[in-house]
């Protein structure tokens, strides 16, 4: 039964979904290297996902327009960013904690909003593939990479982005300064924690379309705590990325192409034990993590907030 | 043997007959200070500035001068750096007022001290080092290209402005590959790129090389000859003469006076600084050496990040002898006190104490056997912060008696013992129960030497003892370390003050990148000679050695 994982239809069919699936990861992850490039952890991504891939849901399932629930995914990932920008900014409260606050409050109230605004698990029509002419008749590759629904390609699209917002604009050079030292881009007038909440509102925004990726994207329902701490690997694959945009994007295929796989083990019924297979992403965290110890890249400020004077 | 420090009274001469040659007074109310020469720059007014339980500005005048070095001197925490940090925004003020050209100005932020032409030098550089020279100098300026980044225009500039002022630096370089006189360039750069007309350095010279120093100063009088203003803050008095065109001094928040230069002589200063004279030149007396107590043969050991930290160190000191150990800030000095001390393990070599080997032996053993350890970051390993004076005093020894009786402490005892030994060291503090974070640096200092001298110890490892303390402390600490030498340890002082080596040592090695250059006696030496090897140069032998040297330690 194995040999049918080995067939070219099998392959092709896995390296879709890999591509397909590394979307709420992308997402995820690049927001949180602009937070963590700026010196603030936010483990809180999980949180912001819930309350995004819900309010996508929510507004798409009263029947707006899917781009209207991508914003709304937008506006209520950057509240909950500028939530976590006055806790662990202007109030100080240490990052880690008031991630893991962050991360509780968005999964208890995506929860709640959903028992009491829609009650049932339901379905919508979320975005649908779209070929992207010309490319996606090519053989294998075409289905691979071109055939996808809108927000797939927005995630790629991304990558770019936001290399080169962090590496070419005067943001960016702001970013990592106050990341790497936040004393010195204080005496050059920067603003430590105007940039801190720029790039928590940032991260907010994009943890926000991951979730909306995932309720209007590629599931199409909403479930509670339907991410299943995929925003908590999203912050481990930043460290996986050394703070790259490249790295991020490396750990998010790689982490899509072992979820892509133990999908693909279930649907053809290899007799692996499903919960082997479901925990496979977790285990790879847990590996990835204690192998990629160099630290050289990290933001020096990284999780301490920053105070002025002696 | 006697072995205290001598006073040598330069006559009892009051500050107010120092006024009497050319040195303004302080002014109480809001009268300029009246100089024929050239008009004020920049002037500060009454200006206050309060924090939690001390009077840092009390109600301080300074002025500087276009084209002219004016050096703020006192000792640390005196209030020098809070007044320029109120000028350069960092800090609020209470009461005061700036004025520039005549004209009040208000200073909020560093952006406003920039948007005024004030750039400030700190002390401990503010460099990104994951970013490059240009990044630095660009960091929260206006791009031409709005939102985008004109790196390229930037470096153009600095390119401009390397030429003009000889300023040599590769825009392209990132930070952390540059030596420490090539930072302080770049802060220059910053300051200047930003169009600077007033430029603020914090203790400059502490972290680098006499060469350095040398080079430094070379730029500030091109500078001023180009009508830039400087204040140049220091405690250092020979570099104070040397540079400045007129000297403010401070002290406990308050300025003693504004003075020429040309007229003011070396004691003269130092009586307007601390009050009264100090005389730091310790009487030395001749001392038998005794056999050798602390032997370290080619050790070689690893830094805190991995780096080789140590090469292949052998070094020897015998009972009634000092030796120093030269050497700019990260060279190993750290990690061979720590060796020496137990807290790092070394790759390679062996350590000996009284001729037998302790390489395997634990801190506490080493303790209990004789060493005594005078570290580096006070605050970090000298002392508990959040223990009380008392619980810092027998950290070492509370565990034995009569500290402790089997689990239980012996207060009564260590209540006594504290207070002795606050007595005897002139600790300053409230209570033996105040938290020793309270205390001020010099007192900490005193705390840790206390602790570790009344020991008695064998061998002494003193880690930079006066570096960022008072002058009355320093005074202080000098005389103790000659006593225990006298006594008969064997002391291992690590310093980065020339001065202060050659005060004090018999032989003085210098170590360069984990590598003792040269042993040399301090009769036989002088500070140019410590300074090349410092850098890296061996004076004997300059062409060959020329490959290893940092660029920025050449001139």
């Amino acid at each position: 039964m194995t040999d049918e994982l080995f067939t070219i239809s099998t392959l092709i069919g896995i390296l879709h979904s890999c591509v397909r699936l590394a979307t709420p990861y992308l997402f995820a992850s690049l927001g949180e290297t602009f937070g963590q490039r700026s010196g603030v952890l936010n483990l809180g991504v999980d949180g912001i996902m819930l309350m995004g891939a819900f309010f996508a849901f929510y507004v798409v399932f009263e029947g707006h327009n899917l781009w209207v629930g991508v914003l709304a995914a937008i506006v209520v990932g950057m509240l909950m960013g500028l939530l976590k920008a006055f806790v662990s900014v202007t109030m100080q409260a240490l990052q880690g904690i008031s991630g893991i606050g962050l991360y509780l409050f968005g999964l208890g109230l995506s929860s709640l909003l959903f028992k009491t605004l829609i009650g049932s698990v339901e379905g919508v029509s979320g975005f649908r593939q779209v070929g992207i002419p010309f490319v996606s008749d090519l053989p294998g590759i075409g289905h691979i990479f071109f055939n996808h629904n809108a927000l797939v390609y927005l995630a790629y699209i991304m990558v770019p982005v936001s290399w080169f917002v962090i590496n070419r604009t005067t943001l960016g050079l702001k970013i990592r300064a106050v990341g790497h030292n936040p004393e010195a881009a204080d005496t050059l007038g920067v603003s430590v924690n105007g940039v801190r909440y720029a790039t928590m509102m940032i991260g907010g925004a994009l943890a926000g379309v991951a979730g909306a990726s995932l309720s209007i994207g590629l599931q199409n329902v909403f479930q509670e705590n339907m991410t299943n701490g995929l925003g908590f690997i999203a912050v481990a694959l930043v460290y996986f990325g050394s703070w790259r945009t490249v790295g991020v994007l490396a750990g998010s295929l790689l982490f899509s192409l072992v979820n892509a796989l133990q999908l693909w083990v279930q649907a053809l019924g290899i007799p692996v034990p499903s919960e082997v297979a479901v925990m496979m992403p977790y285990v790879m965290t847990i590996v990835v993590l204690a192998f990629t110890a160099r630290q050289i890249q990290k933001p020096a400020a990284l999780a301490r907030s920053y105070e002025r004077g002696e | 043997m006697n072995s205290t420090p001598t006073f040598i009274s330069t006559g009892q001469r009051s500050i107010e007959d120092l006024f009497a040659h050319g040195i303004s007074k302080p002014t109480a109310g809001h009268r300029a200070v009246n100089f024929r020469l050239n008009a004020p720059y920049v002037q500060m007014y009454d200006i206050v500035k309060r924090f939690p339980g001390v009077l840092a500005c009390d109600h301080v005048d300074f002025d500087v001068r276009r084209g002219e070095v004016h050096a703020l001197l006192g000792e640390n925490g005196a209030g020098k750096s809070t007044l320029m940090k109120v000028l350069y925004g960092l800090y609020q003020p209470e009461g005061g007022r700036i004025l520039r050209d005549g004209a009040e100005v208000t200073i909020h932020s560093p952006t406003d001290a920039i948007h005024q032409g004030i750039g400030m030098i700190h002390q401990h550089f503010m460099l990104v080092d994951t970013l490059t020279v240009t990044e630095n100098v660009a960091l929260g300026l206006k791009s031409s290209r709005g939102l985008l980044l004109d790196l390229d225009r930037v470096e153009d500039g600095i390119r401009e402005l390397s030429e003009a002022y000889g300023l040599q630096i590769d825009p392209r370089a990132p930070v952390w590959t540059l030596s420490v006189g090539e930072r302080q360039r770049v802060e220059i750069m910053k300051a200047l790129y930003r169009g600077a007309a007033l430029l603020i350095l914090d203790e400059p010279t502490a972290v680098l090389t006499p060469q350095e120093v040398e080079e430094l100063f070379v730029t500030l009088s091109y500078m001023k000859e180009n009508g830039y203003s400087l204040v140049f803050i220091s405690h250092k008095l020979q570099e104070v003469l040397a540079v400045s065109d007129r000297i403010t001094v401070m002290r406990e928040g308050r300025r003693v006076g504004t003075v020429s230069t040309k007229e003011m002589t070396r004691n003269e200063l130092v009586r307007m600084m601390v009050g009264r004279d100090i005389i730091l030149e310790q009487t030395r007396d001749e001392v038998e050496v005794g056999d050798v107590r602390l032997r370290l043969q080619n050790v070689s050991a690893r830094g805190v990040t991995g780096q080789q930290a140590l090469r292949d160190v052998s070094l020897s000191v015998k009972s009634g002898e000092i030796l120093g150990v030269a050497g700019i800030s990260g060279n190993g000095q750290r990690e061979l006190a720590e060796v020496v001390a137990g807290l790092r393990p070394h790759s390679g070599g062996s350590v000996e104490m009284d001729e037998v080997t302790i390489n395997d032996w634990t801190t506490a053993r080493r303790t209990e056997s004789g060493l005594a350890y005078i570290p580096e970051e006070r605050m970090h390993d000298g002392i508990v912060r959040d223990f009380a004076v008392s619980e810092n005093l027998v950290l070492q020894e509370h565990t034995r008696e009569p500290f402790s009786h089997g689990i239980f402490l012996a207060f009564e005892y260590i209540a006594r013992y504290s207070r002795k030994l606050i007595q005897d060291f002139y600790i300053k503090t409230p209570d033996i129960r105040t938290m020793t974070r309270n205390l001020s640096g010099g007192n900490i200092q005193r705390l840790i030497v206390a602790r570790e001298l009344s020991r008695q110890p064998k061998v002494l490892v003193a880690a930079q003892p006066t570096r960022g303390i008072d002058i009355g402390a320093i005074e202080y600490i000098y005389s103790q370390i000659l006593e225990q030498r006298d006594r008969g340890a064997a002391i291992l002082l690590i310093s980065e003050d020339l001065d202060e080596l050659l005060a004090l040592c018999d032989r003085i090695a210098v170590i360069f990148e984990g590598t003792i250059m040269d042993v040399l006696d301090r009769n036989e030496t002088t500070a140019e000679e410590l300074g090349l090897l410092m850098a890296g140069v061996d004076p004997a032998n300059q062409e060959g050695a020329q490959a290893g040297v940092p660029a920025g330690a050449q001139a």
